[in-house]
């Protein structure tokens, strides 16, 4: 254990330290000079920084439902399908590669079919009239989609498997129906995996970055973008305390979020006892 | 001093790591040739540039930081001057910021591998001054670089700079544009992009500042150049893709406001694969900016950074600026000697008027301004 715990205080306590510690630091644009004060504090939480945080929250609640939703289905799918040997194989690897495809390479993409000079936007716009901007808030959840459903699939199929088709055949053979398995069985008994594995989705697209910086830029709220232009400024001078400030409450909101699902997840096995 | 993509997302993790690194070892300078080097102000002040030559090469070594080789030419002026003092340079994180340029002298003072040199935006220079980081050195062509462009001490001094330009994909785009408001004509729709986000990048900074002008503006009052941006935003001809060497040739981001060495450099890229990218000083708009360059307090090769200096400020390296599209801050004493490369000089795009340049306070005035309004009024 003792590696552990001195791992987890070098590589995470630490920074965590330091990244408290220079949150209150501030320079002065003219004079340069150094000193310490809350006012990072107070201008990350509200106006455009505030609206980042919000931003972030949004797209990373709305993706985290869809994919934990879809994901769900999909492995629910496959592990249902009959003589689905091979295409369970199919799934899961195809997952684990997916899953791990991110940032700019998956922008890039996204951009080369259906971006500006996309192929695929000239064919629907040509023969549909349709029109499609991937470059908003919606355009950037169905890139992140791309994956969080794989890192779904592959984060709740083990759970999935768990489930034993006896619980099924003896609540069919006390004349429950479907609903009621589902209700009083299958959902009480999964419901801590899918919450945690949504909790995981949650956080993926809270912290992604590279995705969103080669696809939106600035013009979507995204408070790890944010933190990226503070930190690495070529133009406003000692802005990285801000980014620093701005770091922290992100540390602050996911801590909350843990928080929460720790107590859900009490909850949920209180039940189960 | 430039656009960051990648590396930003690994200085997100690390930058609480490399803080920590700091302070621990107060060391001066590491490899020196046992000279004062590191103490001379001026070549003379060292001994004459004979020994200064002879200690560089004796150092062997010159570590920079933040130079990429496709930037101002950059990658020949390197080459060139390694070859020619028979130094080995070690060239640290090419994309990285001046931001990033000051991190790394605080947090690997006293390391082989800290920077000698720095190119900085005007500001940080000042900045890094103002925390003791920089060594003051007067080259010997000091005299030639305009007052105003450089601290009287010499702990930095301007380097080259351009102006704003509008690079434009003759191959996509009917018509470019030539002015500011051009784009705003509705056959650009979703086509006009920056470089960054004006409150990272110091190019697309200029380029809100240009609009600014373009739009009712001066240099007290960079309020219109936002106005312009949203204004070109719910005209549907903004394109909020950051451009980069690949938008640029895949034809996602056609026209790009950026410095015009840079767009020159593309258009020089893209002839090779037969596209033509045009690039137009807007009349309109004309903004210019330099750069500045400083010597590293802390030098782990202070000979070699200062004979970098001279090679930089002297007519060879002024002239390699120049036939990368840059303006050398000698520019104007090498026209009057005639010492300019004529042939680069006649490259360069055409500039109507004269430009003028913030001072530091209008500047500082300008950041508070977009910092406050282009997140707010940008995204979403």
């Amino acid at each position: 254990m003792a590696p552990f715990f001195l791992y987890l205080a070098v590589f995470l306590l630490l920074p965590l330290v330091v990244l408290a510690v220079e949150a209150f630091r501030v320079t002065d644009p003219v004079t340069f000079e150094e000193g310490w004060s809350t006012a990072n504090l107070g201008t990350v939480t509200e106006g455009a920084y505030g609206r980042a945080y919000v931003g972030s929250l949004q797209l990373s609640a709305i993706t985290a439902v869809i994919g934990a939703v879809l994901g769900l289905a999909l492995a629910v799918a496959v592990l249902g399908a009959r003589r689905g040997r091979l295409l369970r194989r199919m799934v899961l690897t195809a997952a684990g590669v997916l899953a791990n495809f991110g940032g700019v390479p998956l922008a890039f993409a996204f951009l080369a079919t259906i971006g500006n000079a996309g192929v695929v936007t000239a064919l629907l716009t040509d023969t549909l009239g349709l029109s499609f901007s991937l470059y908003s808030m919606t355009g950037l959840a169905i890139v992140y989609s791309y994956f969080l459903i794989p890192l779904m699939v592959l984060t709740i199929l083990p759970a999935l498997e768990g489930l034993r088709p006896q619980w099924r055949e003896a609540a069919d053979n006390l004349g429950a129906s479907g609903w009621q398995y589902w209700r009083y069985v299958g959902g009480p008994v999964l419901a801590p995996p899918v919450l945690g594995a949504t909790m995981l989705l949650f956080a993926s697209s809270f912290a992604a970055y590279a995705t969103a910086k080669a696809l939106v830029g600035s013009s979507i709220p995204l408070v790890t973008l944010q933190i990226a232009d503070s930190l690495s400024s070529n133009v406003v001078v000692g802005a990285e305390n801000l980014g620093k400030a701005l770091a922290l409450g992100m540390v602050v909101l996911v801590g909350l979020v843990m928080a929460f699902y720790a107590w859900v997840q009490r909850r949920t096995q209180r039940w189960l006892t | 001093m430039r656009r960051t993509t990648l590396r930003t997302a690994v200085a997100v993790v690390t930058a609480g790591l490399t803080l920590t690194a700091c302070g621990s070892d107060d060391g001066g300078s590491g490899g020196g040739s046992g000279s004062d080097w590191a103490e001379a102000t001026s070549v003379e002040d060292g001994g004459g540039m004979d020994a200064l030559v002879e200690a560089a090469k004796a150092e062997g070594e010159l570590n920079v930081i933040a130079l990429p080789p496709d930037w101002a030419n950059y990658g020949e002026m390197l080459e060139t001057f390694g070859e020619k003092y028979d130094i080995e340079i070690n060239s640290a994180s090419p994309d990285g910021s001046s931001q990033d340029e000051l991190n790394a002298v605080t947090s690997q003072r006293g390391q082989d591998r800290a920077p000698d040199v720095l190119d900085l935006g005007t500001a940080f220079a000042r900045q890094a001054q103002a925390q003791d980081l920089t060594a003051p050195y007067k080259v010997q062509t000091w005299d030639e670089i305009p007052e105003g462009q450089r601290d009287p001490d010499g702990h930095w001094f301007n380097d080259y700079g351009g102006y704003i330009s509008i690079g434009c994909n003759d191959t996509i785009v009917a018509e470019c544009p030539q002015t500011m408001q051009d784009l705003l004509d509705p056959q650009y729709a979703g086509q006009v992009a920056l470089n960054g986000n004006p409150t990272q990048a110091a190019a697309a900074f200029a380029g809100v500042w240009a609009a600014s002008l373009s739009n009712g503006g001066d240099l007290d009052d960079i309020g219109p150049g936002v106005d312009f941006f949203v204004q070109l935003k719910e005209a549907g001809n903004f394109n909020p893709v950051e451009s980069t060497p690949a938008t640029i040739e895949s034809g996602e981001t056609p026209i790009v406001l950026d410095w015009d060495y840079l767009n020159a450099a593309y258009a020089e890229g893209l002839a090779e694969i037969d596209t033509e990218w045009t690039v137009a000083v807007p009349s309109d708009g004309l903004f210019g900016g330099y750069y500045s360059q400083a010597i590293s307090k802390f030098a782990p090769h202070p000979a070699a950074a200062r004979l970098w200096q001279e090679f930089l400020y002297s007519d060879e390296g002024q002239n390699i600026w120049l036939a990368g599209g840059a303006r050398p801050v000698r520019l104007t004493s090498m026209e009057d000697a005639g010492t300019a490369d004529a042939d680069a000089l006649a490259a360069l795009p055409p500039v109507e008027g004269e430009a003028e340049f913030p001072s530091q306070e209008q500047e500082t005035a300008a950041k508070d301004v977009v910092t406050s309004r282009w997140n707010e009024e940008m995204s979403g």
